[in-house]
């Protein structure tokens, strides 16, 4: 009879103690008039601009598109874009430090109202969110040295290899279309580019963002092919169903196209790493994608 | 200082930065550590109890803790419960649930090792010298399941406190995803910061750890007497 009566008093005291701690740390300010989807939990944009917060998920590590400087002030080209969101939907922002692997979940639990994360637009993940007008474009490329500039994929040699690392869309893409080519595959970055200034490969094929920012940093370098494969592009992404704010975001983005405003974030963030060579192909100005 | 890309930590705030980092660390372990002794302790004594249901209860509380990786258990309880119930909790609260939900089950199989290690005639010698259950517990059997548990619950809490990393994946700016951050802004101007800043990352987990020990080394001895 002493153990059960040990154990009736020892449940309730764990059961008052669990609830204690989630009742001390929930967030008791937690949003109002959060609106339950099918696909998803969002806010309309009457609730956003009422509580008078965006939260927007960004990058904080992915220079020079979301990263925090030296101030602790969040910075690059997604979060030039997000501060004028919120400005023109006259409300502060809060920016909520985001993964890859964890964009989607953020957005269908309502965790953050959009996503400005360098956010590649892909058919899979049009199931899961909706994505509004792009506003860059992102492909491949390929970097080769200067004195033997690569510059399509189709005069190769017999034996002139590819540098790829291992896991990238540049290793599926030149798998998958270009199966005769020899890829040389590397574990990391800092590999790739030892086999590159070895010469153990004739080039090198990456997201091309990456390969312009090389061949800007390393002397003795050409990005001999700037665009290569399916031209994919980046767009703000918002919890499926939020119709009212991505029409909204939708139609800024037209509006900030006739004063040329990517452009000018492009000159502000992008152009350090980038330089002007790249201006046209990377920005997209207005959700209008040139077709090249 | 250059080679090792340290000079990075002395742009702007950043170090300050990265010690407002190290103190989120702190506090999220810090407070998990406390409700995980707490409840840990609570439920040690249960899981000594000999009711075959409350044996099977906490055998399944145990397991699941040991199998599901913590990561799993952060997106579980952050973005979960939102799905299912639609709370929405903080990102801190479902790092201190989600490690409070660790440490006492961790701790309270440690508290059980402890009291069960209690040879029997302990109880009976005291029981045997006029003492009453509660004297006994008090004077003979808590203060030796405290000297066996102090340096295994030490390892638990230094593992805590290490564990806490994982929380930036949910977006809790901890003093690693500072470091991160800081690498990345300074990828251009100081390419080799990976290096030095993560060993100052690495010196601060140990003056965050090692006093730690410290204690638990001092409180070992004191008691040994």
């Amino acid at each position: 009879m002493k153990g059960l009566l040990k154990k009736l008093i020892a449940l309730p005291v764990i059961a008052a103690l669990a609830a204690g701690t989630l009742a001390g740390c929930s967030d008791s300010g937690s949003q109002s008039g959060t609106t339950g989807g099918e696909n998803g939990i969002f806010r309309t944009l009457d609730e956003i601009k009422s509580s008078g917060t965006i939260k927007i998920g960004v990058f904080s590590d992915k220079n020079p598109f979301g990263y925090v400087d030296e101030n602790g002030e969040y910075q690059g080209y997604d979060v030039y874009f997000a501060d004028r969101l919120a400005k023109d939907l006259g409300v502060n922002v809060e920016y909520v430090s985001t993964e890859a692997a964890s964009r989607i979940e953020y957005l269908q639990t309502g965790k953050v109202d959009v996503i400005l994360a360098n956010f590649t637009v892909t058919d899979e993940r049009k199931e899961e969110v909706d994505f509004a007008l792009p506003y860059m474009n992102v492909a491949l490329g390929v970097v080769s040295p200067a004195d033997k500039v690569v510059e399509s994929l189709d005069s190769l040699g017999d034996n002139d290899q590819i540098i790829v690392i291992s896991g990238t869309t540049a290793e599926t893409y030149l798998t998958e279309n270009y199966p005769n080519i020899k890829l040389q595959k590397y574990d990391t970055y800092a590999a790739a580019k030892t086999a590159l200034e070895n010469r153990n490969g004739v080039a090198w094929a990456n997201d091309n963002t990456e390969v312009i920012a090389f061949s800007m940093q390393n002397e003795g370098y050409t990005v001999g092919i700037p665009t290569l494969g399916s031209n994919d592009t980046i767009a703000p992404a918002v919890t499926k169903g939020n119709d009212t704010l991505l029409n909204w975001i939708n139609d800024e983005i037209k509006t900030l196209g006739e004063e040329k405003f990517f452009h000018a974030d492009y000159e502000a963030t992008l152009k350090d790493t980038y330089g002007s060579d790249y201006e046209e192909q990377l920005v997209v100005e207005g959700g209008e994608v040139a077709s090249n | 200082m250059q080679a090792l890309g340290i000079d990075a930590l002395f742009r702007g705030s950043n170090f300050l930065r990265l010690l407002g980092g190290l103190g989120v660390t702190l506090e999220l372990s810090l407070i998990s550590v406390i409700f995980s002794i707490l409840l840990g302790i609570i439920f040690g004594v249960i899981m000594t109890f000999k009711n075959p249901v409350v044996k099977v209860l906490s055998r399944i509380y145990l397991e699941i803790v040991r199998i599901m990786p913590q990561m799993v258990l952060l997106f579980v309880v952050f973005f979960g419960t939102t799905r299912l119930f639609g709370w929405n909790l903080s990102a801190e609260a479902a790092c201190v649930i989600v490690f409070t939900f660790w440490g006492t089950a961790e701790m309270g199989d440690l508290v059980r090792g402890a009291v069960t290690a209690i040879p029997k005639h302990q109880y009976e010698s005291s029981y045997a010298l006029g003492m009453s259950k509660a004297q006994t517990y008090y004077h003979i059997i808590v203060p030796q399941t405290l000297r066996r548990l102090i340096p295994l619950s030490i390892n638990l809490v230094t593992r805590m406190i290490k564990t806490t990393s994982l929380v930036m994946m949910i977006g809790v700016v901890e003093v690693l995803k500072v470091s991160q951050q800081i690498i990345e802004a300074n990828r251009m101007t100081s390419p080799n910061g990976a290096f030095g800043i993560y060993a100052v990352v690495f010196l601060l987990y140990f003056i965050a750890c090692w006093p730690i020990s410290l204690l638990a080394g001092h409180l070992e001895k004191k008691w040994s007497n």
